[in-house]
């Protein structure tokens, strides 16, 4: 027997994607023949010269008087080699409220775009929805390739189109496959009418998809739902949220903080089980006597997740009916959790189809998302969403009305400033030894940054002024290790980056940085956080034309990402933004990097 | 690491539905859970059985009765009551007609299944039970396709298919007033194959009539329904001795049967994987009232 794969579509009719479905369905003979006869039937009357399979779930009478799907629909099949519950939804921005909850269980998203088409906004659209909620595996599949006579080129610009925006979101496993919907290729078999796709079969690759190790296997969380009681037996149910559980481990209950070891877990009807992992819904025995309630969590002492009332989160908004202000108050639900709670500040609201931050907004109206801050009258246990889709997701219910109006996912705690004051130190800058400064070399991979810096470093220390090198892949081994390269972490990856510098400057330490760095503004935050603090910065601009980087090539990337073979490469298929003031530039005519080094050294004697 | 945290899709299900038990009984007051000794309502006990041991089942069951039962199936309640000790509350649609609450349909057609509703509320509104657990599955019927887990019922019992609340994660919102009322589906994502295959792994006892049986039946609007005493045969209907099983359980004159030979659950699991046709499509004379059947039922408080 299999295992099961939740998928989310989105779309509508003139992608094909009705098509498609109903013909995996009925391939794989989900759709039976009273059904199809009920939807040709139809059809008919209607003057369709289709089947239209929309009408098989289009349950509800509006939707068929209106001849539109409102709500998200269920579809089931099953293959010999695994089960699938499909979430559809309609594909329209109006829709977006429907999109977000088909997606917030889906392991799997599937985009249909039209061959002739390309990419259009609504692909983007359904790429970034499922990115947002942590879908991890995304099909892109261009349908209609019958229409653009099978052309290789028209896949490959597709592919390359939508692989480049795709560099912005979060997918991990991206995948590409041509079909043809209407005649059948390379949905269920693959076709011989594209002899050039090496890849196989939607069905075939939705059947092999690996997706059991998606889940969070390291942090262990079980949020207590129930306490079963019996006689000389007390068990804390609850489905298993992230990691693994086995008798004999030492473990926390939050938020109390008292220690205990499992000494039994059982499965539903009461077996003993070595291990539990998600989604196992289990009963979880502890050798001593606590007292542990529903909304308590269950962990590891070594491995806590976030304990906190304020709380920076990515919204969906769901009703028509009212919007998301600050000062709005809502009961959140979070794992097995209800609290109420105030939201402190709307920090942006996010077009869902440029990605654009709008900062001015102050209110979330239905289907808009946008980043907020939330502060709960009770401490919630959580993990970022990214880490952990169940501790890091939540839903904001109406205390009027009773309706769920928001979908929230969890970025982390609320950092400093709102809410923590700065201790004042006894020691100021003029009672230290050395001022400090900052150096940031910023330029592409392979441009000389690191040679430059390592000498800058060693003169400085060489004439006794205290220096530290922070280098951008160093810092990936440990503080940055977390982060990946999308726009999001790459930013976040500067940020820390900068503020490590910005400590050492304030202990009057010289901080040298060698990071790509590609975003202005992340450099520009990074430099503004100076100022602020009344540190110098100085940026400098290692000028080296991409020709000469990728000839000198000394770890083989470029080589790699002109091959396809990562993606998000600054300077091939990411961008790098230039400085427009840097304080230094350097160009491969000034010389050798010790040269050069004593250039940026000089403007520091300045 | 070399374990493979994998479970099957059954246990998957399984966990689904016992986090939504756990989840009713931690938040609600007085839960119940419907059971007519169908099929569906009889994995739905197990599973709720399983969600809380080695405790008793925390909330008692329903029985909404029509008065035209399949006696084997009135039999298969009482025992499975008695074996799991849980508490039994039987809604009678009798009573109902008795205290002239409503109608009795007449004519050779006439069925107690739209009856139910009035009792099913009457039930409700008496005990007050605020959560109702049902064992429908959204792949039955295009009208419970779109039904949420948590399905939210006015003061009057009832359903705004319109006006749904959003279910997303696992995080459900059973928030409602007095008077009001969720009911609450565990199953909704088992299809009817799931469920047959749950039931023979896990050994489930079912009614005899859901196995292959030879008795009396006559065929009505291309269906075959038992011929048993609540059924008066209209002209030209004449009953014979087929070898049938029945898909689904309901009231005796509205419940129609299959010719089957599938005599055990490894047999049915093989019958159904190999069906070409709908469970409600091919014994469900009150699903053909009209296309949107289903959903003025479930409008008016239907299960």
């Amino acid at each position: 027997m299999g295992q099961l794969l939740r998928l989310a579509t989105a779309g509508g009719v003139d992608d094909g994607k009705s098509t498609l479905i109903g013909r995996l369905l009925y391939d794989s003979k989900a759709l039976f023949e009273d059904q199809l006869a009920a939807v040709e039937r139809t059809s008919r009357d209607r003057g369709e010269d289709y089947p239209n399979l929309a009408l098989l779930t289009d349950g509800l009478r509006a939707e068929r008087e209106q001849g539109i799907t409102i709500d998200v629909a269920h579809r089931y099949f099953a293959t010999p080699r695994r089960k699938f519950i499909i979430a559809d939804t309609p594909g329209h921005i109006q829709y977006t409220r429907n999109m977000v909850t088909g997606a917030s269980t889906a392991d799997l998203a599937l985009v249909l775009v039209d061959a002739r088409r390309g990419v259009v906004e609504q692909s983007r659209r359904h790429a970034f929805l499922a990115s947002l909620l942590g879908i991890q595996h995304l099909v892109l599949c261009v349908n209609k390739m019958d229409l653009v006579g099978w052309s290789e080129q028209r896949f490959a610009e597709i592919r390359e189109e939508f692989r480049r925006f795709a560099m912005k979101l979060n997918v991990p496993d991206l995948t590409f496959v041509p079909i043809s919907a209407l005649h059948g290729d390379n949905v269920v078999h693959r076709t011989t009418n594209m002899p050039w796709y090496e890849g196989t079969s939607l069905l075939h690759h939705l059947e092999e998809v690996h997706v059991a190790s998606d889940g969070n296997l390291i942090d262990a969380r079980l949020p207590v739902q129930y306490v079963v009681r019996g006689r000389d037996f007390r068990g804390y149910a609850g489905t298993v949220a992230g990691g693994v559980f086995k008798p004999g481990d030492e473990v926390v209950v939050l938020p109390s903080g008292f220690t205990s070891t499992v000494s039994a877990i059982h499965a539903p009807g009461g077996e003993p089980v070595d291990e539990a992992f998600p989604p196992q819904a289990v009963t979880v025995r502890l050798a001593d006597d606590l007292d542990v309630g529903r909304g308590d969590l269950i962990c590891r002492r070594g491995n806590r997740p976030h304990v906190g009332q304020d709380v920076d989160a990515m919204v969906c908004w769901l009703t028509e009916r009212s919007t998301l202000t600050p000062g709005s108050r809502y009961v959140v639900q979070h794992t097995t959790r209800s609290t109420r709670a105030v939201v402190r500040d709307v920090d942006y609201r996010l077009d869902v189809n440029t990605l654009h931050r709008d900062t001015s907004a102050h209110s979330l109206s239905l289907n808009e998302i946008g980043r907020i801050r939330l502060r709960t009258q009770q401490q919630l246990l959580f993990d970022s969403y990214r880490r952990n889709r169940t501790t890091g997701s939540f839903i904001l219910v109406d205390e009027a009305t009773n309706n769920t109006v928001a979908a929230g996912m969890i970025i982390g705690p609320v950092l400093p400033a709102a809410n923590v004051v700065w201790h004042a130190a006894a020691v100021g800058r003029d009672d230290r030894a050395t001022r400090g400064l900052t150096v940031w070399l910023t330029g592409l991979s392979a441009s000389g940054k690191s040679s430059v810096a390592v000498e800058v470093e060693r003169r400085l220390v060489a004439a006794g002024r205290p220096a530290y090198l922070l280098d951008g892949d160093n810092l990936r081994h440990g503080l940055n290790a977390d982060l990946g390269f999308s726009a999001a972490d790459r930013a976040e990856n500067v940020r820390r980056t900068g503020e490590v510098a910005k400590l050492l400057a304030d202990a009057g330490v010289v901080a040298v940085v060698s990071l790509i760095s590609p975003y202005r503004a992340d450099r520009d935050r990074v430099r503004a956080a100076h100022q602020a603090a009344g540190l110098p910065f100085v940026e400098v601009f290692v000028d080296t034309p991409i020709e000469v980087c990728e000839a000198r090539d000394p770890k083989g990337m470029y080589a790699r990402a002109r091959a396809g073979e990562i993606t998000g490469f600054t300077g091939v298929d990411d961008p790098y933004e230039a400085p427009r003031s840097a304080e230094v530039v350097l160009r491969p005519e000034d010389g050798d990097p010790a040269t050069m080094a004593g250039r940026v050294l000089a403007f520091l004697d300045r | 690491m070399t374990a493979t945290y994998e479970l099957s899709h059954l246990r998957m299900l399984e966990a689904e539905a016992v986090h939504i038990f756990r989840e009713v009984a931690a938040t609600f007051e007085r839960p119940v859970l419907l059971f007519s000794g169908g099929k569906d309502s009889v994995v739905m006990l197990h599973v709720a059985a399983r969600a809380f041991w080695p405790a008793p089942l925390p909330f008692p069951v329903l029985h909404v009765d029509t008065g035209h039962n399949f006696d084997e199936v009135v039999e298969f309640r009482d025992r499975t009551v008695r074996r799991l000790g849980v508490r039994l509350v039987v809604a009678r649609v009798q009573d109902d007609i008795d205290a002239g609450r409503v109608v009795e349909e007449t004519g050779p057609k006439a069925s107690r299944n739209r009856l139910q509703t009035t009792t099913l509320l009457r039930a409700i509104e008496t005990h007050g039970f605020d959560a109702v657990f049902g064992g429908a599955r959204r792949d039955e019927e295009k009208a419970r396709a779109k039904e949420r887990v948590f399905s939210f019922r006015d003061s009057f019992g009832q359903w705004d298919p319109r006006n749904q609340r959003p279910e997303l994660w696992n995080l459900y919102n059973g928030r409602h007033r007095r008077g009001e009322h969720i009911r609450v589906f565990p199953l909704s994502n088992w299809t009817e194959l799931d469920i047959w295959q749950y039931i023979r792994d896990e050994r489930i006892e079912l009614p005899p009539l859901y196995y292959a049986h030879r008795r009396p039946v006559f065929e009505r609007d291309g269906m075959l329904l038992a011929h048993t005493r609540f059924v008066t045969l209209a002209e030209g209907e004449r009953p014979f001795d087929a070898l049938v099983r029945f898909r689904t359980v309901g009231d005796a004159t509205c419940t129609g049967c299959v010719e089957s030979t599938a005599a055990t659950p490894d047999e049915v699991v093989a019958e159904i994987a190999s069906t070409r046709i709908t469970e409600r499509g091919a014994t469900r004379a009150d699903d053909r009232i009209s296309e949107a059947g289903m959903e003025d039922r479930k409008k008016e408080g239907y299960f």
